[in-house]
């Protein structure tokens, strides 16, 4: 009830959503758009890849997480939804240092194993957030730890989302109770060009190199719009043509700018050209190692976004918040854009007006790849819930989602906005055991994530209160067993 | 109507001449049964394979044995979920349409130094908001109308989400006063003790105004805290006639608000309440209801750290009257949402709210709250008919209303979004 008055506040602030995706084989990119994704190994975790900028500062902030303690794991005569393939019944899935070793009917587990009942329960792969402004908007709010929107100048490429996270904000451990194991930590909508995004592991950390996933490619935030246009409104731009003509000459000066450090860079002749750290990062999206998400509702808009990558020759990944992908599906899949949106959010302003429940149902249809997101520290936690309800619209309007495919949207076509589609996002052999038990389909109301694992570790077990994971600023402050997701209420 | 004194007559007299033209127009004449489904008029237990006849707007029979009048219009409900419609109890549907859009922001009343007491959500009503049919296509056949505002907000309204101009749908209003104690900045005061005493020398002063308003006349009284006009609409609330929904989260101004309501004899219901769960023997004690939402359990302020989901279903179990609301901003709070109250009821069963009470505090909870259990939130004879038929359990994801009555008229007609997913359905469109 407090927080009615506040919704304008709080769509301007964490303001963004937006989301597209491509379809389920991807498409070679039209016109002039250069391979966007290439290798998804440790571009940025390993040594930096032969010709990249700036060599011994292509990764100054590397990740070091590790994974967390695990067992060998069986999980049996669970409903198991892969993300790859049919739903499997009465199946098995078999976890062992850190990977899925076997998925199937029957899986052999070695004697130490832990076996998990899974009768009457589901299993899928972890749930993955590209839209996240956990850790840059985190609990508790305000100012002081309000960091998701470097607002001082239109375009901050220059800007890590990284740099802001909180690793101590408590929406995290809240994220990891409702499945969710990776998510894309992005700066606001306010700028244009707003920053590279952080993906993360959740997971418990005194650091955010600590969370961030190893080999992840960077994101780079774009915004299309009323929020660019409102922030700015006294400066500028103040328009929706304003909005273009500031993209376009970044990329202008970007596209210079990598060309005299490629030249460079082949060359060695005489000095460097000097450094410029969002120029940097605009170069390293033209040569497609990091991937453009760009926050954009109206149809209308997307399509002119995507004129202005084929001018410059980046791909865009995803248009998040694209509340009208469905009017322009068909130029997603075409495009081999991702659209990632809500199930149902709509309203808060002109550009979200035409939003309709069928958003998914319809993009999905079209071939273009389609997947849910939050954009929000709650959303996040019923991810599932959300997905759930956009297949009902599709069930009501004649365009049924079969349930294989609805939990892509929420798993194997996120991974493939983040590039991750080769490690996460299925529950196939060899990828990472990021898995989570559902005490029945995850597709109801009443569902409730009973177990998650990330890299085969159990980080989240809904019953055993006493290990759920708390923040700093919870202990002692905020009463004990209100952690988490409430694992001593009354059933 | 239950509309107070306070009310400038004329309006009454609209409200009234409006209504009685309505009621013809809104209500079938004939009889209308829906058979067979499994009924829950949750004022008693469910029926299985029961009938609720409805006639003129309002629901004529409810049972097992109800014999269906030759001539009535029989719904086949075989297999489906029966319920009174779903009353979204803060919401803003109808009085906001684009937040972001200021001309059809109707919510937040400028007020005096914070006092907006006079400020009513029916004045700014639009009927024609797509929003109403919007939410009413979800089950929701009714909502209380609640203002944003700084320290005394306004009158919220009960309203039923009917076609007809803006004083038809009213139920009752005010319904409530509204106002906030758990932000000394909104307020647009210094501190949380400033709040309180602000709010004691309105009350001090709205007994004054009461006992002497001759002398007020005259000038003889020393300068109230509040314009006369604001005064008398708080009446009502220092009469303990109208209640005061007070936004409270952290358990100490939960606190403070219930002892306010001790202090001046005030009907307090607490709104937010993130915090209740520890309070809940002192709320049972003064009969003090509680409006709560479902989906958030974050430390999300200094005020709202004890927050957690199953909140609901603490209180209930302590024998508080729980209403379920949204709290999750876009999700569930705005008028574009006000149709997911039944996810939020079904997210409280799974923290620990029993079915049936989540479903009374989505019907006839609210309805007890704000006085009009007469009229709306059970299926009863008597009420209104304000009905919907669900193909399944009314909060699960995949269930979807069949067929809404409100005060006996269904409604059916197509939403925006089933225009536009029309249009769009095959690219490119043909315009």
């Amino acid at each position: 009830m407090a927080r009615i008055a506040a919704v304008a506040i709080v769509v301007v602030a964490s303001g963004c959503s937006a989301g597209h995706a491509a379809p389920t084989t991807t498409p070679t990119p039209t016109g002039a758009t250069p391979a966007t994704t290439g290798p998804t190994t440790a571009v940025l975790d390993t040594a930096p890849s032969p010709g990249m900028l700036s060599l011994p500062n292509a990764n100054p902030f590397p990740s070091t997480y590790t994974p967390f303690p695990s067992r060998t794991t069986v999980i049996r005569g669970a409903t198991i939804l892969t993300a790859a393939g049919p739903t499997l019944h009465d199946a098995s899935i078999l976890l062992r240092d850190g990977k899925i070793v076997a998925v199937g009917a029957s899986v052999d587990a070695p004697a130490d194993a832990v076996v998990i009942d899974g009768h009457g329960r589901y299993v899928t792969p972890g749930i993955i957030d590209v839209h996240s402004h956990m850790g840059v908007y985190p609990a508790p709010g305000g100012e002081a730890l309000s960091d998701g929107n470097e607002a001082t100048d239109p375009t901050t490429p220059y800007v890590w989302a990284e740099h802001s996270v909180w690793p101590q904000d408590a929406y995290f451990p809240r994220a990891l109770a409702g499945g969710v194991t990776t998510v894309q930590i992005l700066p606001g909508s306010a700028n244009l060009i707003g920053g590279r995004s952080a993906v993360l592991k959740v997971v418990p950390s005194r650091t955010v190199q600590g969370m961030k996933f190893p080999g992840a490619k960077y994101g780079l935030k774009m915004a299309c719009g009323e929020n660019p246009k409102r922030v700015y409104a006294q400066r500028g731009p103040s328009t929706r043509m304003g909005n273009v003509a500031g993209y376009r000459k970044a990329w202008i000066q970007a596209a210079e700018y990598r060309r005299r450090w490629d030249k460079w860079n082949a060359d060695h002749k005489g000095d460097p050209p000097a450094r410029d750290l969002g120029m940097e990062t605009l170069a390293e999206v033209l040569r497609g190692n990091i991937l453009v998400h760009m926050h954009c509702y109206r149809a209308d808009e997307m399509a002119q976004m995507i004129d202005v990558s084929h001018e410059f020759g980046y791909q865009i990944r995803a248009f998040h918040h694209a509340v009208e992908g469905y009017k322009i599906a068909d130029l997603l899949a075409k495009n081999g854009i991702g659209a990632a949106e809500w199930a149902d959010w709509g309203g808060f302003k002109m550009e979200s007006f035409d939003a309709i429940r069928t958003n998914l149902a319809l993009t999905n249809r079209a071939g273009a790849r389609a997947m849910i997101h939050s954009d929000d520290p709650y959303g996040v936690q019923r991810l599932n819930q959300e997905v759930a309800k956009a297949m009902r619209a599709g069930a009501v309007a004649g365009i049924p989602v079969s349930e294989e495919d609805a939990v892509k949207w929420m798993t194997i076509n996120p991974a493939w906005a983040l590039g991750l589609d080769d490690k996460i996002g299925s529950l196939e052999v060899g990828k990472n055991a990021d898995v989570v038990l559902w005490s029945g389909t995850p597709f109801s109301v009443y569902a409730h994530a009973e177990k998650v694992w990330i890299d085969g570790a159990l980080l989240y077990d809904r019953g055993d209160v006493a290990e759920h994971w708390r923040t700093d600023f919870e202990l002692g402050y905020v009463p004990a067993d209100s952690a988490t997701t409430a694992g001593g209420a009354p059933r | 109507m239950s509309l107070s004194l306070r009310v400038p007559m004329a309006r009454v007299i609209a409200v009234a001449v409006v209504i009685s033209a309505a009621i013809p127009s809104t209500a079938a004449a004939q009889a209308v049964a829906i058979v067979g489904g499994t009924v829950f008029p949750v004022s008693g237990p469910k029926i299985e394979r029961g009938t609720v006849l409805f006639r003129d707007g309002r629901i004529v029979a409810v049972g097992a044995n109800v014999p269906v009048p030759a001539g009535a219009t029989t719904i086949d409900a075989t297999g489906k979920w029966v319920t009174p419609g779903f009353v979204n109890a803060g919401t803003s549907v109808g009085v906001v349409e684009v937040d972001a859009v200021e001309e059809t922001v109707d919510q937040t009343a400028v007020g005096d130094h914070a006092i907006a007491a006079s400020f009513s959500m029916i004045d700014g009503l639009n009927p024609a908001s797509p929003m109403i049919a919007q939410a009413r296509a979800g089950g929701v056949t009714s909502a209380v109308l609640v203002p944003g505002g700084h320290l005394v907000y306004g009158q919220a309204a009960f309203i039923d989400l009917v076609a007809g101009p803006a004083t038809a749908l009213v139920v009752k209003a005010p319904a409530a006063m509204v106002a906030q104690i758990t932000s000394a900045e909104r307020a647009q005061l210094g501190a949380r003790g400033e709040v309180i005493d602000r709010l004691r020398g309105l009350f001090d002063d709205v007994r004054l105004y009461m006992r002497r308003p001759a002398d007020y006349d005259r000038g003889d009284l020393h300068r109230l805290s509040a314009a006369p006009r604001e005064l008398a609409a708080l009446v009502p609330v220092l009469q303990g006639r109208e209640p005061l929904l007070v936004v409270a989260n952290r358990a100490s101004d939960i606190e403070n608000a219930v002892r306010l309501g001790h202090d001046y004899g005030i009907k307090i219901i607490i709104a937010g309440g993130a915090e209740a769960w520890q309070l809940a023997p002192a709320l049972v004690a003064a009969h003090v209801p509680v409006l709560t939402g479902a989906l958030d359990n974050a430390p999300q302020s200094f005020s709202t750290l004890g927050q957690r989901q199953d909140n609901a279903a603490r209180l209930r179990r302590a024998g508080v009257q729980v209403v379920i609301v949204g709290n999750s901003d876009t999700e569930d709070e705005g008028a574009f949402n006000a149709r997911n109250i039944g996810q939020d009821a079904g997210t409280a069963v799974a923290y620990g709210l029993p079915w049936d009470d989540a479903l009374r505090a989505i019907t006839l909870a609210p309805a007890e709250v704000f006085g009009v259990a007469d009229r709306v939130g059970s299926l009863a004879v008597g009420r209104e008919a304000n009905i919907v038929v669900w193909t399944g359990d009314p909060f699960e994801l995949s269930t979807r209303a069949e067929h809404v009555y409100v005060r006996g008229h269904e409604y059916s007609e197509p939403l925006r979004e089933d225009l536009l997913t029309q249009r769009y359905k095959t690219l490119p469109p043909k315009y």
